[in-house]
């Protein structure tokens, strides 16, 4: 009995660590489509800030470097995402799958030219890293009975970017909802011309929404390589930068059911490896494909309509022309 | 004319000029709008009212003139220094933000201060001060979205009277709403008008306008041809100086002698996305042989009649029927389908129905008869059959320059024009639906494509024209619908209708019964 | 605000047509360049040994027209979407499919038909499974409306899933360690170019390049045919073009979606049977990586048609082998350079594609006065 609450336990918690990069990707997402932007640059975005954050504390040994230079990288793809759709009003689509393709080449080729390590970086001193935190009296209270290993595995035990991650949920919903800028954030998305007849700049509005984007991005992929990793791996995003965008659209633009669906979908990768080899009454073994593919299943099932309906902001992905 | 001299005028137009490419928009545009009036500016469509207009909130930035803002001179460059002026807009076509309450959209722009608490709190007082003073109540809370029409206007007004806006102009407001909708609306502007604010009112409804203004500046052309005050005219006149003395086209035809009955509308009923009715319980019939012309200000229906008829929107309620095969909700047919049945359709907007302006001439030529046997084998197209059909028609129609090969947008308008007609009259078709044949194309064009109509009637076909030219709808029906507001307000044998008699009722100004040929008063 | 006055021309057909397109890629280039500058190389150099890697000698040629072969499926793939107004970014998972297609056909049926029955059952294979790859997300969008970019994303993701599931569990042949299936018998390979032009004479080296190159040759004219000279192609263009003029046309829009993904999906699948069928001669594991994508910077550099896809596909073929012999001689320069171009191609012919017209525009009006 105590074994399996344990094993419950740190299950979740593991979950939360594999959640953090799809939240903080998720709510980046959030802030460009809210505004009418459509990013499939996630992805990019991310391994460039896993690469210059490795790259960066690789050669400074410290952590807080690395994070600036990560959401540096994000913010500066972030920029070129936005010339390219607010002011050249270019194909949305195209110029993030651009930044995907030119990130996953330019990371390894700065990497190799860099570091000569078959573009990885060198393995991380602990001052380079963002290392789990220890809560106050965390051992102590290892041994309350129930309500210890909580303490010290669910709530304890993660580094600080994790903590950053979920922060950054509630503090999206506060800037989306309760703020001037969110009222207008979500107005560009849904009627640009609503915003530009009130006086407002519509390409101003934009650019900082991808700007946001692209600091969360950046903390997303300064996670992966310095904080939940050591180093900087060839394409160590590994399509989370999808994953946090089917999360979005699976949570309707919204920031908590966002991190419902990042949670659901981290949970069910930090299961496919303990669901390996067991089977599952009336079905057998269950192949850890099927659990890997389930997120961009359920993803279409939702875009077909079979799980409500998912209605993105309206003035999502057209590129804003002064009409009258 | 103004009351007190001593009061400058709250918005003064000097010789504004304004053009876009080869169209004069506003021609040397010189207007007085007096503190605390209501001023109507009426016109056709075309006439220069709302480029005017969006030069005074900002939209456009005039060639050349001055605006005058309570005396002093004004450089409106972008609508945020309209609002900082006082002047706020409310459009034609509502720029709401449907998911959001009636309070976020009115305070869009004006949250006052970062954070939307505070904010929130003041706008409610603020609304509810608006409501009580000016009788504008509309809950706060409710989605825009899921407000009728007439509601959606009030928070269109709110909001620019929230920003402070001492001089509110409205675009044809009452094009959406229904007659008691209207009648609230005009209490309102009233009320405004008593405490002091100045309203600009464009409209070419002239019933609205005799009731509710102050005085009139009437637009032709992109130029003003009159002002009076309200109490000094009537509709006549009114109507009179909108549609002007232009040039009579005279067309050579001999009477027409309508043969089988052809078309039939019976009842159709047509409600838009927002639940808005376009047409209202329209029935009438054409008759092979005669030349049926729909007029009317354009946006009353007309445009959808056409795409029912043409089968590009469902029929909804009621049915059609062509040459005796029913067309319904339950016997749905798109446009391949109305083809088959013999049904021709030149569409209005011939930029975007009626061609395709990155495609060459030749394949423009085919649009809507690619799967003709003349043209394609099982699998292949025949291009020599295509290509010598779209010589054949160029020549026939004098298109120029008589290059097959050359991008549609490279013709000139007429050219375009003359080509659509070209490709839609090739098939001898059994009922012709023409819409706004010769806007934007030249005289030669003009009389051509009207010689075509004609033959082509003679011929047999029943012809439905829909323009809001007026002289066109004279020199060429045989039989004159009007339609306004979705509805067919009017039907007479062209022998007896004139101009001004049908300039009324296009402006909603009387009614006329076409069996008994009698005049009923509003 | 506005002005109209501004001095420019609308630009001539072929400076259309040649010039920005050209003028993009140059654009390209020169930021590839000084990526290649700011690691410390030459990249005048570099130019010069990609080019002697590509076409130097003949077994480089064999190989640039290999990669071509794939590039031009894919990248055929993506412009007949695009002629229908469609973003298809699924290539990666319906070239993978299309391989599955052609594995499976040959597995069951080598040991039983002779090579001549087996290449027209691979190329069909080929185009079923990659065109019932694509039929979902077609149908999503044409019918309920789910963007089919995030559904194709998704679905690449989907295949991935799949040939590894299958490849590890069903097809892997017996006491193998990685996860392939076994080998086909001879008279289910893709005869290669090398012995058949032996046969007339003409001494080559040995390289990939097999007959599936014919096959897009002939996807080329098909493609052309399809879309210039057959009713349907006509009506896919018109929804592409103006969806509202192809209603007023009487066309079946969410029809035309479906086979115009259909025709994509089948394109793409054709991958498999170069890959499959002409090179590896077995089933395995992620022989479509990156053609899916290097297809969408092939179809926006050839601006969508046939002939500009063939030379697009020639030159990311050059820059593929060549980039292999790049690696080769600076090894600081490692073949992920070639992505980075492609991802630029991309970014500039794409999204930035309208960057340079305004400069070109001015260049003309100013000429015109002159």
């Amino acid at each position: 009995m105590e074994d399996a609450y344990l094993v419950a336990l740190l299950t979740l918690s593991a979950t939360i660590r594999v959640s953090t990069p799809l939240i903080l990707g998720a709510m980046a997402g959030l802030f460009s489509e809210r505004s009418g932007i459509v990013d499939i640059g996630l992805e990019g975005k991310m391994l460039a800030a896993a690469f210059a954050a490795a790259a960066a504390s690789a050669v400074t040994h410290v952590a807080v470097i690395g994070l600036v230079a990560g959401i540096a990288a994000s913010v500066v793809l972030a920029l070129i995402h936005g010339y390219a759709s607010i002011t050249q009003r270019g194909n949305q689509v195209v110029s993030g799958v651009a930044i995907n393709i030119l990130v996953a080449g330019l990371t390894v080729v700065l990497g190799i030219a860099w570091f000569h390590q078959g573009g990885e970086t060198p393995p991380l001193p602990p001052d380079g890293r963002f290392v789990p935190v220890a809560l106050p009296f965390q051992h102590a209270l290892e041994s309350v009975p129930v309500l210890g290993p909580i303490y010290a595995h669910l709530i304890g035990g993660h580094n600080l970017l994790v903590y950053v991650a979920l922060a950054t949920v509630p503090l999206t919903h506060w800037i989306v909802n309760a703020t001037r800028f969110g009222l207008r954030l979500r107005a560009v998305g849904e009627n640009p011309q609503a915003v530009d007849t009130a006086g407002i700049s519509v390409a101003w509005l934009r650019y900082r929404a991808v700007i946001l984007c692209g600091v969360l991005t950046g903390i997303a992929g300064t996670y992966l390589s310095i904080a939940q990793n050591a180093n900087f791996v060839r394409n160590m995003s590994a399509g989370q930068g999808f994953i946090a965008l089917a999360a979005l659209i699976f949570g309707k633009w919204r920031a908590w059911p966002t991190l419902g669906a990042c949670l659901l979908f981290g949970f069910l990768d930090a299961v496919a490896i303990r669901l390996q080899g067991v089977s599952v009454p009336g079905i057998g073994e269950v192949p850890v494909q099927l659990i890997q593919a389930l997120p961009y299943g359920l993803t279409v099932i939702l875009l077909a309509g079979f799980i409500g309906k998912a209605v993105a902001p309206r003035a999502s992905g057209i590129p804003y022309v002064k009409e009258h | 004319m103004p009351a007190a001299e001593s009061v400058p005028p709250a918005i003064e137009l000097r010789h504004i000029d304004k053009r876009f490419g080869t169209v004069h928009a506003n021609r040397d545009v010189s207007m007085s709008i007096a503190r605390g009036s209501i001023t109507g500016i009426v016109g056709e469509n075309g006439a220069g009212k709302s480029t005017l207009m969006s030069i005074l909130y900002g939209f456009y930035e005039a060639d050349s003139g001055e605006i005058l803002v309570n005396g002093e001179s004004a450089a409106i460059r972008n609508p945020h220094d309209a609002l900082l002026l006082g002047i706020g807009m409310v459009h034609q076509h509502f720029v709401l933000i449907d998911p959001f309450t009636v309070l976020e959209n009115v305070m869009l722009g004006a949250e006052g201060g970062m954070l939307l608490r505070r904010g929130k709190a003041s706008a409610r007082q603020e609304l509810a001060r608006l409501e009580r003073e000016y009788g504008l109540g509309v809950d706060p809370d409710a989605a825009v979205g899921m407000l009728p029409v007439g509601a959606q206007q009030r928070v269109e007004i709110l909001k620019a009277l929230y920003r402070g806006a001492g001089i509110l102009i409205l675009d044809e407001p009452t094009g959406v709403l229904t007659p008691q909708e209207t009648d609230q609306l005009f209490r309102i502007l009233k009320t405004l008008r008593d405490r002091g604010a100045t309203v600009i009112l464009i409209s070419h409804k002239l019933r609205e306008i005799m009731a509710v203004t102050d005085a009139v500046y009437v637009m032709r052309g992109g130029a003003v041809v009159a002002h009076r005050r309200t109490e000094e005219t009537n509709a006549g006149e009114l109507a009179e100086l909108m549609v002007g003395r232009k040039v009579r086209l005279e067309i050579d035809k001999a009477p027409a002698r309508p043969g089988a009955e052809r078309l039939v509308v019976d009842d159709v009923t047509l409600r838009d996305a927002r639940g808005v009715t376009v047409l209202d319980h329209v029935s009438f019939r054409a008759r092979g042989g005669e030349i049926v012309g729909v007029a009317g200000i354009s946006g009353n229906g007309q445009s959808e009649l056409l795409e029912v008829l043409a089968g590009i929107r469902p029929v909804e309620a009621g049915r059609i029927v062509v040459d005796g095969v029913e067309i319904s909700r339950s016997r749905p047919r798109d446009p391949a389908g109305m083809r088959d049945l013999g049904v021709a359709h030149i569409p209005e907007d011939r930029h975007r129905l009626g061609l395709v302006v990155s495609f060459e001439a030749t394949e423009s030529a085919l649009l809507g008869y690619q799967h003709d046997e003349a043209y394609t084998g099982p699998v292949l197209q025949r291009h020599d059959a295509i290509n010598r059909q779209c010589a054949v028609l160029m020549d026939e129609f004098d298109v120029r320059p008589r290059q097959p090969f050359m991008r549609s947008d490279n013709f000139s308008g007429g050219n375009q024009q003359k080509l659509i007609v070209a490709r839609e009259l090739a098939r001898a078709p059994k009922v012709l639906l023409v819409g706004q044949p010769t806007r934007g194309v030249d005289i030669g064009a003009i009389e051509f494509i009207h010689r075509q109509l004609v033959e082509h009637r003679d011929a047999g076909c029943a012809v439905l024209l829909v323009s809001v030219e007026l002289d066109e709808i004279m020199a060429l029906a045989d039989r004159i619908l009007v339609m306004c507001n979705g509805r067919i307000v009017g039907d007479v044998a062209r022998s007896d209708a004139d101009e001004r008699m049908l300039g009324l009722m296009m402006a909603d100004a009387r009614i006329v019964d076409g069996t008994a040929a009698t005049v009923r008063p509003v | 605000m506005k002005s109209f006055a501004r001095s420019r021309a609308p630009l001539p057909r072929w400076a259309d047509v040649a010039l920005i397109p050209v003028a993009n890629v140059v654009l390209a280039l020169f930021a590839a360049g000084l990526i290649v500058l700011i690691i410390g190389e030459n990249p005048l150099k570099a130019v010069r040994i990609i080019v002697a890697g590509a076409l130097g000698d003949s077994e480089g040629i064999g190989y640039t027209l290999y990669y071509a072969t794939n590039y031009i499926f894919t990248g055929l793939a993506v412009a007949v979407a695009f002629h229908a107004g469609l973003f298809n970014i699924g290539g990666e998972g319906q070239a993978y499919l299309g391989g599955l297609g052609v594995g499976l056909v040959l597995l069951a049926f080598d040991r039983v038909l002779p090579l001549a029955a087996l290449i027209p059952l691979a190329v069909v294979a080929a185009a079923l499974f990659g065109a019932a790859w694509a039929f979902i997300p077609a149908y999503l969008q044409a019918y309920r409306g789910s963007h089919i970019v995030i559904t194709t994303i998704m679905f690449n993701f989907l295949a991935s899933a799949l040939m590894v599931y299958l490849m590890v569990n069903v097809m892997i042949a017996p006491h193998q360690m990685s996860p392939e299936s076994r080998e086909l018998l001879p008279n289910a390979w893709l005869p290669q170019i090398k012995p058949m032009l032996a046969a007339m004479g003409i001494t080559v080296a040995r390289s990939p390049l097999n007959l599936s190159f014919l096959l897009a040759v002939l996807s080329c004219v098909g493609v052309w045919a399809y879309l210039w000279h057959t009713p349907w192609g006509y009506e896919l263009r018109t929804v592409g073009q103006s969806e509202r003029a192809a209603v007023y046309a009487g066309v079946k829009l969410g029809r035309v979606i479906v086979a115009a993904m259909l025709v994509s999906g089948a394109l793409a699948g054709f991958v498999g049977v170069n890959e499959i069928m002409g090179v590896h001669h077995r089933l395995l594991l992620n022989f479509n990586l990156g053609y899916g994508f290097t297809g969408i910077a092939v179809a926006l550099m050839g601006r969508n048609h046939p002939i500009g896809v063939v030379l697009a596909s020639l030159l990311f073929g050059i820059l593929s082998q060549g980039g292999a012999e790049l690696a080769f001689e600076i090894p600081a320069i490692t073949p992920e350079m070639i992505v980075v171009i492609q991802g630029l191609i991309i970014l500039f012919s794409g999204a930035l594609a309208n960057f340079s017209r305004p400069l070109f525009e001015r260049a003309f009006a100013m000429s015109a006065r002159a």
